[in-house]
Parts: structure tokens; sequence; C-alpha cells
């Protein structure tokens, strides 16, 4: 109908509203994080790995606000110095999957044929088996040989997590080879590279960025179950799940040490899920 | 069968349908989004009316309008009188015996206007159940007869066909069947031809006229095209930025338009001669609903246009009889037609 | 019309065939392939500096003529010449040499502009991917082609969301425009406009023609302005032409029963002038079932029974005027 046009304006004006707020909640927890990640030494009142005897698993008070753990180290501290160690989680896992994914998944998408049918059956059989347990695996296997640690998880990480990425490349990009856009460009007589990477992924990048954003929340609380489970980052190393992990045997007793970090998982995992839907909006209108 | 039955002979001048000083608006942070402005129209029973208009000019807001299914955040005002009674006012379940019932209403797209998951004779049926008091055996032969009156071969087989299993043309004949299962009295239908190929366009407007003299139904038919108006209409009414700008018969309005819109609008239509020449076109673009200019809405696009046309919205002046146009300069329009 | 007469494209005998994807069911319930008979033997010639309408319903294949002539579909069978020689077979270099040489525009003004690129951008990269211009030559060059098509020179800068439906056409003109060719293919260039603004991109098509010497090949369903705009037309039915004749001649003396059924079928702009009865009877058929002998015979008021087993081939009816029928001439 000749109406939707000047309707659908409408009614996409009346969502910035809403859409901005959250957008904009997004935007802030994420600086934050961002910041605390770059200079924790400005915001952490203590030293993350300073033992104090004297202050034993204190509850939550004027001078501990987040309470102190059995070795009597701060844990709003050692929550804040952990930030850094998060966000290079959520970018480094995400990393290489983003960008080997989508190139991958751009290929496959556009050249279809005997390329999709091996894809299609690798993805079968990648999202057959519960992602924690495959990565798990990985680290079993990667771990002898190179040290278990971060850059251990990264790897695994990255060996099967390019894959999801590629499949929505793939997918929006089947899509994007059918509009006219895509077959003006073969008639001015581009190359097939230009055409993939110059015409299409532009245009099927949106659902890739959005993404990104909620698989970097997912790869902290990954790298969290990790950590807890002592697979992802080693002692010392303060890490939000390692942290976690070190208050689960005095959850009766000491509950700040295990919730704390906790909430801190959560709203980071809610400032990237919302900055995505912020960007999944800004890049939609735009199209 | 002669061409009499075709032309309005039947017509009495009193309307059936009276739509006074519609208004559909739509809410918006940028303020009101108004796609139909305050529209008066008569639909005389026996006759064919059209409504011509390009995007945007709320020729099929209107005919939803009167039928009530326009939804928020759309907001319809004004009357539609239906056989003495204001459609805009009726309670739910009386709005909802005229709809389907004795007002019917066909669709551009019969894949979406059609239930793709119940057959063509449920949905038939379905109509005749709810608008009818026959037995289930009545519908059932009055479902067959529908079908062949639409011209569908092999009607009792075809009854159990789902909407995807016929062609554009065919599926167009069967939400025809539908609308007719009530022995409507007036007939809406929203451009049910523009996706149709021109040959099966041929076929479904010749039998949307043989069903008008037929069954002596009135037809409101909203449609774009010029040619199909000069086809099956009796009357016209031309509509442009939600405001209706001329009316009256066909005839009159083809041979001496009176307003610069419809001078236009025939002008450049490729008429077989001065072949290959530029054609006589209208400058700039249908407006946005969002801006429209606070004197009249064609203004900016008019050759006859004077400052007195952006002073406020021209109203609609009496030419003739029947013939009326929304245009301070229509005496000027007449000369260059 | 100060044409040269020789033949620039020369299409013999093409052929297209598209064959449906069968689902796991339909093998095992043994259910033949179903193909979808796009084109069927289509020949004709267009000439330099003409322009050639051609007309069709819905399946008659006359879009995927338009593709198979800017090489988006590979035909089955059949050759298409250009200038001399075979371009069905060219690749690289020369195949976009051949790019240059004819383009195409589209139907759908919606989705035939890149939206994640400005107008500017998508004609520059045009222009710098043949090399038609460098550096500063090359903004140059995108102001004169949205002069051209007569679209203000601060376009360059804004996206296609931002522009009307008819500019976006004009933008897929100067698009087309920019690698300079000599043929230009317009398939349903103005169907999706509203009818104020057809008028301004057809005289646009007209006077570009004039000034560049473009050959037109111009698809459309709408037999008003393909009489208005071609030197001759050709009208397909099922695949096949079944008739090609100059513009006026088709229009008057048609000599196929299908052509002179469209002709009937045309709504009329006149209201004095009403038919009561139908152009033509029954359904487009599908070209997944193209019917034997000539396409038409189903629905063809004059059918024979030679017309349900012999195929007619295109003959000569008068100063180049064909069509394919048994019948000498039409009945008048």
């Amino acid at each position: 109908m000749t109406l939707a046009l000047p309707l659908t304006k409408a009614i996409i004006a009346r969502r910035p509203r809403r859409r901005r707020i959250s957008f904009a909640i997004g935007i802030v927890l994420m600086v934050a994080f961002i910041v605390l990640a770059i200079v924790p030494g400005w915001f952490a009142p203590y030293d993350p790995l300073a033992f104090d005897y004297q202050a034993i698993m204190h509850p939550p008070s004027w001078m501990h606000p987040f309470g102190t753990d059995n070795f009597g180290r701060d844990i709003l501290s050692r929550t804040i110095w952990a930030t850094r160690i998060d966000m290079q989680i959520a970018i480094f896992s995400t990393l290489f999957p983003l960008i080997f994914g989508t190139f991958i998944g751009a290929l496959v998408g556009y050249y279809g044929g005997w390329l999709d049918a091996v894809f299609g059956r690798m993805v079968d059989l990648l999202i057959s088996f519960p992602f924690l347990v495959i990565v798990i695996a990985l680290i079993a296997m990667l771990g002898p040989v190179i040290g278990l640690g971060l850059k251990c998880m990264y790897i695994a990480v990255s060996i099967v997590g390019w894959v999801f990425y590629a499949q929505l490349m793939r997918a929006d990009v089947q899509v994007q080879k059918q509009s006219d856009y895509a077959a003006a460009a073969r008639v001015l007589g581009y190359t097939e590279p230009r055409i993939i990477f110059r015409h299409l992924l532009p245009n099927a990048i949106t659902p890739i960025v959005v993404y990104w954003m909620t698989d970097m929340a997912l790869d902290i609380l990954l790298g969290s179950s990790l950590g807890y489970l002592g697979l992802g980052a080693q002692p010392p190393t303060a890490e939000w799940g390692v942290i976690i992990a070190d208050g689960k045997n005095f959850m009766s007793t000491a509950w700040w040490m295990s919730v704390f970090p906790g909430i801190a998982i959560v709203l980071a995992g809610v400032g990237f899920s919302l900055v995505g839907d912020g960007l999944a909006d800004i890049l939609r209108r735009r199209g | 069968m002669n061409a009499g039955a075709f032309t309005a002979q039947n017509v009495q001048t009193e309307p059936v349908l009276s739509i006074r000083n519609l208004r559909v608006a739509f809410g918006s942070t940028r303020g009101a989004l108004v796609a139909v402005d305050g529209v008066d129209l008569d639909v005389r029973s026996g006759e064919v009316l059209g409504i011509a208009g390009e995007s945007g000019s709320g020729k099929s807001v209107t005919l939803r309008a009167i039928l009530g299914l326009i939804r928020a955040p759309g907001q319809a005002t004004g009357q539609v009188l239906w056989r003495g009674k204001d459609l805009m006012t009726l309670p739910k379940g009386e709005l909802r015996r005229v709809r389907g019932g004795e007002i019917g209403i066909i669709f551009q797209e019969p894949m979406t206007a059609l239930n793709p998951v119940l057959t063509v004779g449920m949905q038939i049926r379905e109509n005749l159940k709810e608008h009818t008091t026959l037995d289930a055996a009545g519908r059932e032969k009055r479902a067959v007869e529908l079908m062949d009156h639409v011209g569908i071969p092999a009607a009792k087989s075809r009854l159990d066909d789902y909407p995807h299993q016929f062609s554009g043309g065919m599926r167009q004949r069967a939400m025809i069947a539908i609308a007719l299962a009530s022995n409507p009295k007036l007939l809406l239908a929203d451009e049910p031809t523009t996706a149709l190929d021109v040959t099966i366009q041929d076929q479904i407007l010749k039998l949307i006229l043989r069903l008008r003299s037929e069954m002596n139904m009135s037809v409101v038919l909203v449609t774009h095209d010029l040619g199909v108006i000069a086809q099956t209409c009796d009357r016209l009414a031309v509509m442009y930025a939600g405001r209706i700008v001329e009316t009256g018969p066909v005839t009159a309005l083809f041979k001496s338009p009176r307003h610069a819109y419809t001078l236009g609008l025939l002008n450049s239509v490729p008429r077989g001669d001065l072949v290959r020449q530029p054609l006589s076109s209208i400058s700039g673009q249908p407006p946005l609903l969002f801006q429209l200019p606070p004197g009249c809405a064609f203004a900016p696009r008019c050759r006859f246009m004077t400052e007195a046309c952006n002073a406020a919205k021209p109203p609609l002046v009496a030419i003739d009889a029947d013939h009326r146009a929304a245009c301070i300069h229509h005496a000027d329009v007449a000369k260059a037609s | 019309m100060n044409a040269e007469s020789g033949a620039l494209i020369t299409v013999a005998g093409l052929e297209m065939r598209f064959a449906r994807k069968r689902s796991a069911a339909d093998r095992l319930a043994g259910r033949p392939q179903q193909i979808v008979h796009a084109l069927n033997g289509v020949s004709f010639a267009v000439r330099r500096g003409e322009t050639l309408g051609i007309v069709g319903e819905s399946g008659c294949g006359k879009s995927t003529l338009a593709r198979c002539l800017v090489r988006l579909h590979q035909p089955d069978a059949g050759r298409v010449d250009y200038a001399g020689t075979d371009v069905l077979a060219l690749e690289g270099a020369a195949r976009r040499a051949y790019h240059r040489r004819v383009q195409m525009v589209f139907q759908d003004p919606y989705s035939s502009l890149n939206p994640r690129m400005t107008v500017g951008q998508t004609l520059a990269e045009a222009i710098r991917f043949h090399k038609l211009r460098e550096g500063a030559g090359v903004a140059a060059r995108v102001v004169e082609l949205l002069d051209l098509v007569r679209l203000p020179s601060d376009s360059a800068e804004r996206y296609p969301h931002e522009f009307s439906g008819g500019q976006r056409q004009r933008i897929g003109i100067a698009r087309a425009l920019a690698v300079e060719p000599e043929c230009l293919i317009a398939d349903e260039l103005v169907s999706a406009l509203d009818v104020s603004v057809q008028a301004q991109v057809i005289n646009l098509l007209l006077e570009l023609q004039e000034r560049l010497h473009l050959t037109v090949l111009f698809i459309a369903h709408d037999l008003r302005l393909v009489r208005h705009i071609s030197h001759r037309v050709a009208v397909m039915y099922l695949g096949a032409i079944v008739e090609l004749a100059e513009t006026e001649i088709l229009f008057s003396r048609p000599a196929h029963p299908y052509t002179a059924a469209l002709l009937k079928a045309a709504p009329e702009l006149d209201p004095a002038r009403r038919s009561v009865v139908d152009a033509v009877r029954g359904e487009l058929p599908s070209p997944l079932a193209v019917p034997s002998g000539c396409p038409f015979h189903p629905r063809c008021p004059y059918v024979m029974e030679r017309c349900r087993v012999e195929p007619p081939l295109l003959t000569e009816r008068g100063l180049l005027h064909i069509a394919a029928c048994h019948l000498d001439r039409l009945p008048s």
C-alpha cells in the first residue's frame, strides 16, 4: 500500500523515546566498563592482591563496600581490576570469529554449491553439541600442549565460534545476492570479490554487528564459567568468574564474595546487549 | 448483449452511500499525518464510481474507512451513511453484519487477502453462513453457483482447492465469489486488477460490470489506471493528497477536466499521436503527507497557480449539475483542455 | 528514423530452461522434474539507433531475455551477436568491454540501488572501475551525469533512501550511462512509478536517446507507452516472439491473434468506446507446461486442427513484419 512509507516513518518516529533511553543506558554501561578496564587504579580503593589479615570475610561496609574475602582482599577492588581481564576476554574471544566467520560466510553465501553443502554439514555437527561442552573439550586437548589460561581459552573459543558468524553472514548474503543492485553490479562488469565485499557484505553486516555485541556478553559469561571451573584465567589473575569461584565455598557465610562479581557480569552483559539493539536500529534506519 | 447493459441506465440519483467530512489521521511524534482530509462522496444505486489517484492520495484509506477497517494508530472521523445508518457509530455487532454482508470488499492482492490455510470453498461457506439463512445443503449449492458465476471452470472440484493452487486471475475471481456470497448491494474494489496481466485484467473488469448489472449492485472502484476508469466507471472522483479535487461523470471529466491535476494526468498518458515526442508531464512529485502546503496541495506543481492558491484550501465548486472541481482557476483549466 | 540500418544485436534461437528444485518427497514419489521453459527459441535483430519495444504478459520471458542479453543468465542454447561478436562466450577483459557497451536499468527503484553507498560513490565506482576518468576528473564526471538525468549536483552526497521513486530511476539511468554504453536495456523502467512521474522519466529517456545516440530495448507491459517510444515492437508469448513489426503497423494491422487480443484488452482512454466481450478467453498458461503446437492455440479464437500439432514459424508478412501463425492474415 502506498501509505506504507509515510506510516512506517510515523511509527519509527515514535520509537526512539524508549529505544534511545535503552541505547543510552547501554552506552553508559559500556563506557563505564571500558574506563574501569583502562584505568582501574583510579577507582579501586585497595590493591587487589593485598592480603589483610585484620579484615577477613568482612561483610559490606563503608571501608569495604563489597566486603572482603577469606584473605582480606577487598572485593570491590578485585572486581574493578578484573574488568580489564573480562573486557579483554570479550574482545579477544570474538575478534577472530568475527573476521574469519564474516569472510567465510560471505563466500559460502555467494557461491553456494558444494561449499554450501560442506559448510551446512559442519554447522549441523557443531550445533548438536552445547557450546560450553565443545570448548571444554578443546581446552582439555590444548591445555597440555600450550598450558591452561586465557590464551588457551581464546584459541578454543575461536576454533568453533566463527561458525555462528559465518551462518548469519551466509543467510544474509544469499538474500542480498538476489537484489537488483547486486544484479546491476554484475551487469556493470564488476569482479566477484568486489561484488561480495564492497556491495553485498556492507548490506549484510547488521545482524553480524548485533550478534557480535551479544557474543561479547556471552563470552564474558563463558570466560567466567571456565574461570569458575579452573579452565580459564588462572590464579592469581583476577577475573570475575575466578572471583566467584573463590567464593563458592563460602556462599552461606560470605555471600558478598560471589554476588558482587556476579552483578558485574550481569551489568556488562546488559550493557553490550542494549548497545547491540541500538546499533541494529541505527543500521536498519539507514538502509 | 448490447453495451446498454453496461451503462448507468438503472441509476437512481438518490445515493445509497453518503460520505460526509471523512477524515483519517495517523498520529506520530511529528504531528498527525492526515491521509484523508474532509472527503464528501455519494455512491448511487447501480453505478460504478471510480476513485482515481496516485501514491499518497488517500484513495485506499478512504475505502477502508467506509467499512471501519482503519486500526490504531489511525483514527477515522466523519459520517458514512449507508441506507440511513451511520457506519461510523454503529455498534460492533451491527457493523460486522454490514461488513461482508451488505457491503463486500475485494483487494489488490488475493494472495494476502484470502486465508491461505482455508480452502476457497470454506471461505465462501463461511460468508454464506455469516450473512445468509441457507442451510448446509443450500450453502453447498450456492457455493458452486457462485464459483460458476464468476467463471471458474470445474467449480465443484475447485471448491476444495487452496488459494495458492489458483492462478492470479482465478484467485481474483475466487475473491469476488466470496465477496458476492452475501448478495451485497455495494462492492468496494481496491485496485482489484493492478496486479494482473492485461488480458486477465480485461476479463475481471468485464466480469465485475456483468455482475453489477445482474445483481443491481453499486461498485466503488479504486485505481490509478485512467484506462480502467474510462472503460468501467460511470462517475469519477479524483483524489490528491487526501482530498477530492474533481468529481463528475467520466465522459465530462475526460472531455473537459476542470482541475489542473486531472488535466495533467490525462495529458501525461500517451495517446497514440505525436509518437516519440516528449509527453506533457506534471513537474515535481506527489507530496509527502508530512509536508503539505497550507493552501491547495497541488499548487507547487500547477501551471495555473497564483498567490491566491496558497491562501486556503479551495472548496469544491459546482461546474455543472453533476461536475465539481476544487480549483479557483477552473475556467483557465477549461480553456487549456 | 535517422539510423544506420546495420544490426547491432542479433539474437538467434535463444533457449533458456530453469529446473525447479525437487524435494526428497518428490523424488520418492517419482514425480518428473518440473522445468520452466522461459525462452523457447527467440530470434530477432536490433538495429543501431532504434528503440525496440518488447511486450508480453507474465511468463512470456521478456525479462529472462533481457537478462540473457546482459549475461546475468547463461542461456542453454542459441547465439547472441553484438556488432558481429559472439557475446555468450566472452570472459575476462573482453566481457568487461561488452558490459561497457550494453547496460541495463532495472524495474524496482527501491532495490536497484545499493542502500549503503551514496549516489556519488555508486557513480564514481563505475567510472573508476572502467578507467574512464581519473583523479579530479571522476568527481567532475559525476556532476555531469547527474546533470544529464536532471538531478541536482548535491545528490552525490545523499543516500538512495532520501530520494523518491522517480528520482531513483534517474539515478539508475545515470549509473548505466556512467560507462558510456551504446545500448540501454530498460526492463519495466517506469512500471513501479506513479503515472505523473512516468511521463517525466520517459521524456528523459527520449531526450537521452537523441543526445547520446543510444539504441534502446524497452521492455514493458504497458502497450500505450511502448507504442509511444518504440520504432519497432516485438510481442512475446510463452518464451517466443510471435510478432515483430514497425510500431504503427503492429498497432493497426496485427497479424497474430495474440497481438490483436492484447490490443483489444488494453483499456482505452476513450469512455465512449467500450466493449462488452472479453478480449481473449482462458488463463495465461504457465511456462511449466507449454501447450503443444502453437502455444496460443488453447485461447485462440481462430484455432484450427493444424495449430494443435504444428508450431508455426516466423514468416514475413510485409516489409519488416514477421509473425508466427498458420493464418495468412487475421479476419478483420
